[in-house]
């Protein structure tokens, strides 16, 4: 079977790989896709008045875009053929079943929710999936780079090397040849090739696919897919924190600007305010 | 971020606090519609619209709709538009599963429609009469129409359409002349009709049109016309699409609105067609699909109102100009008679949304309700109020857009801004589908005198067993329950009125039928807003939810109550001023 890699891999695989690849190789058994509830893209953050953290009563959750992505990566690997079963997860209070249902409505097979009612710190998170990750013995894991929320861009690292395996972050491109991947990564200086050998932990990046929408049909079927619930408490990973939030506050207003007469007068403003030595 | 998000959270309220989805869950056709599949429903049309369906509204109103070939082009925008709509599975989403329908409650499909409309109208009127024409085949059409075509239908893959209208057939349908003339099994049907929305168009393949038609031999009047189903292409019997009938586009009509929408004179030269139910049985067929079809037009005028909302909020919200008499405020929002241009367009559409999803309710339980007595009493309240939604809400909505419009100043006023489109694309709400005056005559003759007023004093007792409710929930409460209350007083008052003099001049009843319409409808809305006031209270009593949106509704049906509800005694006064002055001038001089 062909495969076009695109314009965008420097990479030229050649006829003989081309052979071996997408679906030819070795299918894996099952990826894993973690899932977090975020403030909705499209809503306003407005923080709390007494500062502890940012509105979240009546505001609309979704799935974090990231993971999202990750998600009908995981959804187009199984409808080629490379995978028998995607599995959904996710960490938080029990308002995250309706996430996972969205993840099951765009056709994951099962999904899990870890309960757990407090923040938790990224170790923590990636702690829990290496729980889940030896329970379920995926052949991959992908997870969005960030959440939107606290843009921290840690777990699937995080979990990558709790788990002592390779890591491929920030895919804008994943291909998988049988019990290797190859991912395209979006890196400073542009793009990035990389192999690995599976399992492996893969975070996406926002150019990597455009998820599907969800079908009428599959919202109904989703709510007759299992959906199992464990206690974070009961797997025996550390979730205490190791950060204290001191406060939440928002950015300051923009001030006015002020126009100036010529680049003399500039440059002096500049100097006043500090910002030229 | 798109210009239209669903306000799903709003209608999910209505539909767990005031429509009862729960209990509609219960009924065994729906016990899979429980409100966190609801909810998600809704979230998932509301991405739909808000990505792909909403963007392409101002498109279709620049861009309308042409005839070319013979065949009538649609901007290419709404060709991908359906095919994701269709693909997604949402074009039967209240249809019966036994049609290939999602089998969903109608109370949820009107929220879906709602959604559908507020994107982008002249395009949701496709997928609208398909299911309109869907459920005529499926109710009235034979055992080989309905294999033929209903399924192909519900999923979208074909479109139906509504012929009636003859340029000399308008509100009255009997006068309809195009002829139908037996052949076999099958009839041939001649004559021209007007104003067929999406009577013609490139986006399925083929077009499925119902068509009011006269048998040579019919008796005159309305038991002299017949249904019949004409294919735009002749279906082979093994499903296939077989040859071109004989129905064709002659025009498309530029209109004030709705521009993306192919308004059709449809010329019939010899077109093979079916009979749908009974010969001279036409027009019943039509009636049977009459509460869907007015319910779904009130949708529309609700669901532009939204729209037109949503717009004016964001425009009041960053316009600077000025500043408040406080000072606190630069933006527009704060000035107070803008702020009473926003909150009258709030609180009218929360009323008018939330009496339209219980009267879907109410046709849920009127079909699926295991006890008799129950559906029997639920249709009632079904035909008393389905003018009203259809009048009230399209009427209501004339005032909003505009009132949007007027928020913006100026800038409303050029088209670049886009708010005057919905201004634009609301008017024909109160037109098609039975005029304002048409509903009004529905309601006052069909729906009060016939039965004695029998269903509106229903209505009345249950209005006044929430005013008692009102009364008692203390303090908070004690503006909306006053309001109610002589809301209520004007209503029994004119229905007594109108009971005791209705024979005595035979324009009393047209003369007053306005009126009661939009006094019913305003008492309506501040019906629903005291249902809601008193779960928002119970709710914040509970100490769950999200409080500042339940304060919200509070606080928005104190305002209805005391600026708004004021017009039902308004119209109490003219109602009981009868006809004389309506008839004093003669026609020469008006």
């Amino acid at each position: 079977m062909a495969v076009d890699v695109g314009g965008l891999s420097p990479y030229d695989w050649g006829p003989t790989i081309r052979a071996a690849c997408f679906g030819c190789g070795k299918s894996m058994k099952k990826i894993m896709v973690c899932l977090k509830r975020v403030v909705d893209y499209n809503v306003r953050v407005r923080v709390k008045a007494d500062g502890t953290g940012v509105v979240t009563d009546g505001v609309k959750m979704s799935i974090n875009p990231f993971d999202e992505i990750a998600l009908e990566e995981a959804l187009r690997i199984r409808e080629r053929g490379g995978a028998a079963e995607v599995v959904v997860v996710t960490i938080g209070p029990a308002d995250c079943q309706q996430q996972l249902r969205t993840g099951l409505a765009m056709g994951a097979d099962r999904a899990i929710l870890v309960e757990h009612g407090t923040e938790l710190e990224p170790l923590a998170v990636a702690g829990l999936l290496l729980k889940l990750v030896e329970k379920e013995h995926p052949d991959l894991v992908i997870v969005g780079k960030q959440a939107i929320d606290d843009d921290c861009n840690q777990t699937g690292q995080m979990l990558a090397a709790l788990w002592d395996r390779p890591q491929a972050t920030f895919a804008s491109k994943l291909e998988v040849d049988g019990d290797r991947i190859r991912v395209t990564r979006e890196v400073d200086a542009g793009l990035e090739v990389i192999e690995a050998d599976l399992p492996a932990v893969v975070t996406t990046d926002l150019r990597l696919n455009e998820p599907r929408y969800v079908k009428l049909p599959d919202i109904m079927k989703a709510k007759k897919k299992p959906l199992e619930i464990l206690a974070a408490g009961s797997l025996g990973a550390a979730l205490e924190p190791s950060l204290r939030t001191t406060g939440y506050a928002p950015p300051p207003e923009r001030q006015k600007g002020a126009m100036v007469a010529d680049v003399d007068a500039l440059v002096g403003a500049l100097r006043d305010k500090g910002f030229l030595g | 971020m798109s210009d239209y998000q669903a306000p799903v959270r709003e209608m999910m309220f209505v539909l767990r606090e005031l429509a009862g989805i729960d209990a509609v869950a219960t009924l065994p056709a729906y016990t899979d519609a429980t409100a966190d599949v609801v909810e998600a429903v809704l979230g998932e049309a509301a991405q739909l619209a808000a990505d792909v369906i909403a963007p392409t509204n101002a498109i279709g109103d620049r861009a309308g709709t042409r005839i070319q070939n013979g065949g009538v082009v649609v901007p290419p925008e709404f060709i991908d538009v359906y095919r994701q709509f269709t693909a997604g599975g949402w074009a039967g989403l209240s249809l019966d599963a036994g049609m290939g329908g999602q089998g969903l409650p109608y109370a949820v499909g009107v929220a879906a429609e709602e959604i559908w409309q507020a994107a982008n109208l002249a395009w949701a009127l496709c997928p609208l009469l398909t299911q309109a024409a869907a459920r005529t085949i499926e109710s009235h059409g034979s055992a080989t129409l309905r294999r033929t075509y209903v399924q192909r239908m519900a999923s979208g893959e074909w479109t139906g359409t509504m012929n009636l209208t003859e340029p000399q057939a308008g509100s009255d349908l009997a006068a309809v002349r195009t002829q139908a003339v037996r052949e076999g099994d099958h009839y041939r049907v001649s004559g021209q009709k007007i104003f067929i929305t999406w009577g013609d168009h490139d986006m399925a393949d083929n077009i499925v049109h119902l068509v009011l038609a006269r048998l040579p031999d019919a008796e005159a009047g309305t038991r002299g016309t017949s249904l019949f189903l004409v294919p735009k292409f002749l279906v082979n019997p093994d499903g296939s699409i077989g040859a071109r009938n004989g129905v064709a586009p002659v025009s498309v009509e530029h209109k004030l609105g709705i521009h993306g929408s192919p308004t059709c004179v449809m010329a019939f030269d010899n077109a093979i067609g079916y009979l749908v139910g009974e010969e001279g049985r036409g027009l019943a067929c039509m009636f049977t699909m009459m509460n869907h079809a007015r319910l779904g037009v009130g949708l529309e005028g609700i669901a532009i109102s939204e729209r037109s909302y949503q717009k004016a909020r964001a425009y009041a919200r960053d316009r600077v100009q000025g500043r408040t008499a406080d000072g606190r405020s630069r933006a527009i929002i704060g000035h107070p008679d803008v702020r009473r241009m926003v909150v009258t367009m709030k609180s009218q559409i929360e009323a008018m949304r939330a009496a339209a999803y219980c009267v879907a309710a109410d046709l849920d339980f009127a079909h699926h309700a295991p006890d008799p007595a129950a559906r029997a009493r639920h249709q009632a309240r079904v035909d008393l109020l389905i003018p009203v939604i259809k009048g009230w809400c399209t009427e209501t909505a004339q005032q909003l857009t505009s009132i949007g419009l007027q928020v913006h100043g100026g800038m409303g006023y050029v088209e670049e801004t886009g708010v005057a489109q919905y201004y634009r694309d609301a008017r024909i709400t109160t037109i098609y589908e039975g005029t304002t005056g048409i509903q009004a005559g529905d309601f006052v003759g069909r729906k009060i005198l016939r039965d004695g007023g029998t269903a509106l004093q229903a209505l009345i007792a249950d209005m006044r067993a929430t005013v008692r409710e009102l009364k008692a929930g203390g303090e908070r409460l004690a503006v909306i329950a006053a309001g109610l209350e002589r809301g209520v007083a004007a209503l029994a008052a004119s229905a007594a009125w109108l009971a005791g003099n209705w024979q005595r001049h035979p324009a009393i009843p047209g003369a007053a039928s306005y009126h009661l319409l939009m006094l019913t409808g305003v008492l309506l809305g501040a019906w629903q807003h005291g249902r809601s006031a008193l779960a928002a209270v119970r709710l914040l009593g509970a100490g769950g939810g999200d409080r500042a949106f339940l304060e919200a509704r509070l606080a928005t049906a104190a305002f209805y109550a005391t600026q708004i509800l004021p017009q039902a005694e308004a119209s109490r006064q003219a109602i009981v001023a009868g006809s004389d002055d309506l008839l004093a001038l003669p026609e020469n001089q008006l």
